[in-house]
């Protein structure tokens, strides 16, 4: 992607890129996979969804991959003040 | 030390394991069940069948995580529940003690009476077993037919499909999942298909599965016509597995019958998910759910009090969300009309709940691709169905399962012209209303 292709995303995007969270819906989601499979960093994307967790690795590239490919809207971008205080552990140590 | 036996793979039983594992420390916990490949995803056969993810990503456990979890599995067929001597007996004649039991069996597809149905190449989806073999002969397949109705017929013919053969979906009445969709969803998803090669038959029966050397060669449907194919896929809907229960004794009806701690009539005997037949605080009658959420809350909450806790379970609303060909689809609440000729029973990600509504007035919103119905109450919303775009499910989640008072908006939702989503959002933002992640 060239410097111009940083620009072109969604806006939902660029706000994820620079607040920084893909944030799942546990309740949507049936363990499918198909996040996981589609990361390019192979996180497992599935175990973050099933406990409800927003995606905190600080490796998460918020590429939006998982975002697009989930068959049942279970992800999405959000703000850091979407997240609740017992989520942000992980990214925060 | 305690001994929890769970009998049955699937979500509700992992759920049940997992719970009780973060309360009892020290108990004994085994898991039973005659499926071959253990856990996986049952809703992820779709995306499977479609090549959208590999065999392997269907399991989210993998051996280490039941280790971690201290978990014992067992593949085995239970064939008997001895109630007052707790004890259960598998097919191989062992006899295992519980403590606490939960049945967990879910349900089987239903097998319609054509002529033909046992005919190699005549195929249903519930389970991955199923998966494997449609996979394999589809390698050979250049036409299908699909008959039945709801998700998983969609997910034979998308998966059909999707593997290069010849789909034809034949349907008894006029439309697709009648009992659920309105005449312009139903369009919308029929549209899709067409688009994708996909053949509906409208009004259109099996008569009779014909076969050669034991093999599907194609079905009749009436007239003296035929249509020539090589794979017949069958959804006609599910039914509980209670077999097992009714012989020993449990109280069943269309599945088994519990009180709000899913505990049956033998107080430490529970049932949770497919099989399991709940009270519905919203119609005040006992329902089945097909669901991947109920069977997950129903696990958690019978695994609570299968340790000695006392947590009711409050069943929400019905709510699912799917993808109908090719469209995320969100379904909550009472959205249906009634009765669906092209299936017997329930289907996979079905709520018994969606086909009773009350008077209600429905409100549409168009675009491209995108459509909501709201099923307006006299003060509440009662149902919803979102395709495409999902933006406003975590507002309307928790206006319809917590049934809020929108009268302020109903006027405003009743006007064509104004931006729903706007109102609905705007009434939700002052109230603090909105899906908590």
């Amino acid at each position: 992607m060239g410097i111009r292709g940083i620009f072109q995303g969604k806006p939902s995007h660029r706000k994820a890129l620079a607040d920084g969270y893909v944030i799942p819906d546990s309740f949507r989601c049936v363990q499918c996979g198909i996040c996981t499979y589609n990361c390019p960093i192979d996180l497992d994307v599935r175990r973050y969804a099933w406990l409800g967790s927003p995606i905190n690795n600080s490796h998460c590239l918020t590429c939006g991959e998982c975002v697009a490919r989930c068959p049942r809207g279970v992800l999405r971008f959000g703000r850091l003040s979407d997240i609740t205080q017992q989520h942000l552990g992980e990214r925060n140590t | 030390m305690r001994r929890y036996v769970i009998i049955g793979t699937g979500v509700a039983g992992i759920s049940a394991a997992e719970v009780i594992r973060s309360q009892d420390t020290s108990g004994e916990i085994l898991l039973i069940g005659d499926e071959p490949y253990g856990y996986y995803s049952r809703p992820g056969l779709a995306y499977f069948l479609t090549n959208e993810i590999p065999q392997q990503l269907l399991f989210p456990y993998s051996k280490k995580d039941f280790t971690n979890l201290n978990i014992q599995s067992l593949r085995a067929r239970v064939i008997k529940i001895y109630p007052n001597d707790q004890l259960i007996e598998t097919h191989s004649g062992d006899k295992i003690h519980y403590d606490q039991l939960l049945i967990a069996v879910g349900a089987a597809a239903a097998v319609p009476k054509i002529p033909g149905i046992d005919l190699t190449g005549v195929v249903k989806l519930d389970n991955l077993k199923d998966a494997r073999s449609i996979i394999k002969l589809t390698g050979k397949a250049r036409k299908a037919v699909v008959v039945g109705g709801g998700i998983t017929a969609l997910e034979l013919v998308e998966g059909f499909r999707a593997r290069g053969v010849k789909t034809h979906y034949l349907l008894r009445r006029d439309r697709f999942w009648g009992s659920v969709l309105d005449e312009t969803e139903s369009k919308i998803v029929e549209q899709r298909l067409i688009g994708e090669g996909v053949k509906i038959h409208y009004h259109t029966e099996v008569e009779k599965i014909l076969g050669k050397r034991g093999r599907v060669s194609g079905v009749s449907i009436g007239d003296g016509k035929i249509i020539k194919c090589r794979l017949v896929g069958v959804a006609i809907g599910i039914k509980p597995r209670t077999r097992l229960a009714e012989n020993a004794g449990i109280q069943t009806d269309r599945g088994i019958l519990v009180n709000e701690f899913l505990q049956t009539n033998f107080p430490n005997i529970y049932a949770a998910g497919d099989i399991t037949q709940v009270f519905d605080p919203f119609t005040g009658k006992t329902i089945i759910d097909s669901l991947w959420v109920p069977a997950r809350l129903q696990g958690q909450t019978a695994g609570l009090n299968m340790t000695g806790q006392n947590v009711p379970y409050i069943k929400g609303v019905a709510f699912n969300v799917t993808r109908l060909a090719g469209l995320t689809t969100t379904i909550i609440g009472s959205v249906g009309r009634g009765a669906d000729e092209d299936l017997v029973s329930i289907v996979r990600g079905d709520s018994e709940t969606w086909r009773r509504i009350p008077d209600a007035l429905v409100r549409q919103s168009k675009d491209k691709d995108s459509r909501l119905r709201l099923m307006l109450g006299e003060n509440t919303i009662l149902g919803a169905v979102m395709m495409g775009d999902q933006t406003l499910y975590q507002y309307l989640q928790p206006i319809i399962s917590k049934q809020i008072d929108i009268s302020p908006i109903r006027e405003q939702l009743l006007q064509p012209n104004l931006p729903i989503g706007n109102i609905i959002i705007g009434f939700c933002s002052k109230r603090n209303l909105q899906l908590a992640v």
